[in-house]
């Protein structure tokens, strides 16, 4: 009956399918149901304790579990990469006890769990996209105490967040927000869209997949149902804009997608590489999940990403 | 015009009507009733404890009184009882068609944002999202306010009490409300801060014709200010009237010893 | 260009795996721990385990320190993980401390007390010197303790019901109104909270963290007056459950829990007159540090309750409730290891950028 948390043994006995029990998936399909009807509005659930560290994905992991049959194909991507350990570590966690078929190709997917990116390849009607998210509340900074941010969120009263943009605009000429960058969706509730990068933002307009969002820690679960509004906030003058590079990827060449910045040496030397590696290895027409990168040396430093 | 000629030609803004709050066993306003109307500036004075800050509180919605009605001329709906309104419709007329100047600017401007986006805050929360033009109506009232345009970037904190005052003021008039709500707006300043203050007050109040409410204990501030005047003593309300008549022809034994403590200005 | 895009992530993680058991085992010629020694020889560390992981099983609880190498904070949260894929086969009745076999009770408040003061196992009177005879395999003498001449009383009342005679000290409440108290491992926590979901808030909080905000409250970061160990004690209970087809309480386990009762003084208001109020603190096993400690910040929190303004972060539940769980916490600290390469790039970006406006501009701007 203690057979539990040993790391080595691969066995799930003792466990429900995807670990948690029916009963609960059933109550966060409840909280998935009522966020889905009420786009970017936060639901509270009754999140358990996982055995992972909250703020590792345990909101995007009980989502996923609580979605997921034994028919879906499920990629998780940390950082855009399928290959990071944390993506690994929560792969790893449903091949353990939900024996699920996993894939790394975005088009063979049918839930992908991510944190930090959006990937660059279009989804599609079907798919599940879900995000972890540390902090759900986009209001945190202007109001934190959730007493008073359900209330602005409860009366639309925005106005302290766009004070936000105004004195980015106000010191430095633009918005400085980067990632994390607030939306309105459908036009009612402003949502955090997750630590995701604002080059991510504009995928989520429209998208024709279901984006879920799970906070373990925060115990909220929200969502953007298929083609809904979302809307990165601006001024009228300063118009939302996304990053930008003048390099283009050193693997694919691909000069339209987010890219990761690589120290190749001591002594300045740096490249860029997209951070979407399904993406990129299907611009080169290679087979992701291989330890070789195709049009770099070999000789892979396994071990060094612990 | 005078106070009169414009209670003859206009419509009631706000009809408080037997407004009573106690706490536990003490009153802290009783039976109070009066009419305010557009443009109009009422000074309510009387000394702490007096019951007038409770009464601001219930007037501006911030306290349920326990009798009473306290009707408000919305510009949708016309004469409505503010008790009834639900809390956002509450909190929305707060911000756009009331102004609450506290005593203490801490409590009425973000202290870590800068003047400007004090000033832009209301603006934005009724769905200005052009940024020059925010800007530029936040330099307008900066001019209004008499603060150097050379702060608009500055946070208040950096700023003296008087100007953290100004501020507030130029924070809730961006909005042009109908109705301001001042508690002790000169309360904790120099008095030649406070000189300048109400200098710039009185020429906001006129120029908009903004009613106003003003509670003070500094009769200084009604005399320049205020159309109309209240008297409080123990919660109620005992003297009355334009407000050069009650300072300068005090009927009450209260209101002429009040009047007497103070030098003439 | 000499990049190689990092691989093998799934191998190194088995390989940590790998070195972690290998650490956890340490030198192989020294004869590995069992869970009898761990319950037996650390038992406050099994208490503390127990009482943040919340459940009772000082079996489990041996288990997860030797899987965690003694580091409680992982001991715990390999604990609550566990508990939360447990069945509820039923629901126990509340315990009453009055029935339990006491082996320590001391007061602060009064010299003589009812069935009196019992010192029992206590580390307080101890010079804090090192035994070096334990380095050597310890005493080998036989360490019975001598018994008490008096017998215990079997049916000890709490120390504040005897001051409660005199209306004194607020009335305890002894049920929740019939309601089902909130259960946190159930539900998100809901603002303003109840007592009960302070109490269970409080009960899971890290210790450590409970213990600072009640020497905040010491040090004068608190509204109310100076508070008193009405009682502690500590001994033996039943829980038991009533079988909906027995209709009759049957005892299933028997747990050893702490209790705390702490007073301090209230002035009064309008309404009430001065009375000594309450502060509440129970945790399974040996905690006497975490049970004044709770007591305290359940004291603390009841500002609203009694009028008192919120000034300081012991008194302030919103405060307390969202950071005093120490699995939440650790989780959250830790997650900063986590890869954050796409949030940085946009960072480094962004840093360019602002640098790369200063160094354009000649002249201080105007707008600053």
């Amino acid at each position: 009956m203690i057979q539990v948390m040993s790391s080595n043994t691969e066995t799930s006995k003792g466990y429900n399918f995807a670990y948690l029990d029916e009963q609960t998936k059933r109550m966060i399909r409840r909280a998935l149901l009522k966020a889905l009807s009420i786009p970017g509005y936060q639901v509270p659930f009754g999140a358990r304790e996982m055995p992972l560290p909250c703020g590792w994905g345990t909101g995007g992991i009980q989502v996923t579990a609580s979605v997921i049959g034994p028919a879906d194909r499920l990629k998780v991507i940390d950082q855009g990469a399928d290959d990071t350990t944390n993506a690994i570590s929560i792969r790893r966690f449903f091949k353990k006890v939900a024996q699920i078929v996993t894939t790394e190709k975005v088009d063979e997917a049918t839930v992908i769990q991510t944190r930090h990116r959006v990937p660059e390849t279009a989804l599609i009607e079907g798919q599940i996209l879900v995000y972890q998210v540390p902090q759900p509340e986009p209001l945190r900074g202007i109001a934190p105490r959730q007493i008073e941010s359900r209330k602005l969120h409860a009366y639309a009263e925005y106005g302290a967040m766009q004070v936000t943009l105004y004195e980015d605009v106000a010191r430095f000429g633009y918005i400085a927000r980067i990632y994390e960058y607030p939306v309105m969706v459908n036009g009612r509730h402003l949502m955090s869209p997750s630590p995701i990068p604002k080059f991510d933002n504009p995928k989520m307009q429209n998208n024709p997949a279901i984006q879920l969002f799970g906070s373990g820690t925060e115990k909220r679960i929200y969502a953007v149902p298929p083609y809904t509004s979302v809307r990165s906030l601006d001024f009228d003058d300063h118009p939302f804009e996304v990053q930008k590079w003048k390099q283009s990827c050193a693997f694919c060449g691909s000069g339209t997608s987010y890219l990761d910045e690589v120290i190749t040496d001591d002594r300045g030397g740096r490249m860029f590489v997209c951070s979407d590696t399904d993406y990129c290895a299907k611009r080169r027409g290679a087979q992701p999940g291989t330890s070789e990168v195709a049009g770099s040396p070999a000789g892979a430093t396994a071990g060094s990403s612990s | 015009m005078t106070a009169a000629a414009k209670v003859a030609t206009r419509r009631i803004l706000l009809d408080v009507r037997g407004v009573s709050k106690s706490y536990g066993g003490q009153v802290g306003c009783l039976d109070v009733s009066f009419a305010l109307y557009p443009g109009e500036v009422l000074g309510i004075v009387g000394e702490s404890g007096s019951g007038k800050s409770t009464l601001l509180a219930c007037l501006a919605g911030r306290l349920a009184p326990d009798t009473g009605s306290i009707a408000y001329d919305t510009k949708e709906r016309g004469l409505v009882d503010i008790l009834s309104l639900s809390e956002p419709e509450r909190r929305r007329l707060a911000r756009t068609d009331w102004g609450i100047v506290h005593q203490n600017p801490r409590d009425g401007i973000r202290m870590d944002v800068s003047a400007g986006g004090n000033i832009g805050e209301r603006p934005m929360s009724i769905g200005a999202r052009h940024y020059g033009k925010i800007r530029a109506e936040a330099h307008e009232w900066l001019n209004k306010v008499e603060i150097d345009l050379a702060r608009t970037d500055d946070k208040p904190r950096t700023f003296s009490g008087g100007m953290q005052q100004r501020l507030q003021i130029a924070r809730n008039l961006v909005t042009r409300p109908r109705l301001v709500f001042m508690d002790e707006p000169t309360g904790g300043l120099d008095v030649s801060v406070q000189a300048k203050l109400l200098d710039v007050l009185r020429g906001l109040v006129h120029e908009l014709g903004i009613a106003a409410i003003i509670v003070t204990h500094d009769l200084a501030v009604v005399r320049l200010l205020a159309d109309r005047l209240m008297v409080m003593q123990r919660g109620r309300v005992i003297e009355e009237g334009l407000t050069d008549q009650v300072l300068d022809d005090p009927h009450q034994p209260y209101t002429q010893l009040l009047v007497s403590s103070v030098l003439q200005v | 260009m000499a990049y190689v895009a990092v691989k093998g992530g799934e191998q190194a993680i088995l390989n940590s795996h790998k070195l972690i058991a290998e650490e956890r085992r340490g030198d192989p010629t020294v004869p590995e721990l069992s869970l009898e020694q761990i319950g037996d020889q650390f038992g406050l560390a099994i208490d503390r385990v127990m009482n943040e992981g919340s459940i009772y099983d000082r079996r489990l609880a041996a288990l997860a320190l030797k899987q965690a190498r003694g580091d409680s904070a992982e001991a715990i949260f390999l604990l609550r993980a566990y508990r939360t894929t447990l069945p509820r086969i039923a629901v126990s009745e509340p315990i009453d401390t009055t029935q339990m076999t006491v082996r320590r009770r001391v007061s602060a408040t009064f010299k003589d007390i009812p069935g009196g003061q019992l010192l029992g196992p206590t580390y307080d009177y101890t010079h804090r010197l090192l035994d070096f005879s334990l380095a050597e395999g310890g005493s080998k003498e036989c360490l019975e303790t001598p018994n008490t001449e008096l017998p215990i009383d079997s049916d000890l009342s709490r120390v504040l019901d005897i001051l409660d005679d005199e209306n004194l000290v607020e009335q305890a409440v002894s049920h929740h109104g019939g309601k089902e108290p909130f259960d946190l491992t159930r539900s998100p926590k809901r603002l303003p909270a109840g007592r009960d979901q302070r109490l269970q808030n409080l009960a899971r909080a890290d210790e450590g963290f409970i213990v600072g905000l009640a020497y905040s409250i010491a040090r004068g970061y608190s509204g109310s007056s100076h508070p008193y160990v009405a009682e502690i004690r500590l001994g033996e209970l039943d829980v038991e459950i009533i079988p909906e087809d027995l209709g009759f309480p049957i005892a299933i386990a028997e747990v050893t829990v702490t209790e705390c009762q702490m007073i301090s003084l209230f002035h009064g208001s309008a309404s009430t007159p001065a009375h000594f109020t309450r502060g509440y603190g129970l945790t399974f096993g040996h905690c006497e540090r975490k049970a004044i400690s709770m007591a305290l910040v359940d004291r603390a929190l009841r500002a609203r309750e009694f009028d008192e303004e919120v000034r300081y972060p012991a008194q302030d539940e919103e405060f307390v409730l969202s950071h005093s769980d120490g699995v939440e916490a650790t989780g959250l600290i830790s997650h900063y290891k986590l890869p954050h390469y796409v949030d940085f790039q946009a960072d480094l970006q962004l840093i360019r950028k602002m640098r790369a406006q200063t160094a354009g501009k000649q002249s201080p701007s105007d707008d600053r």
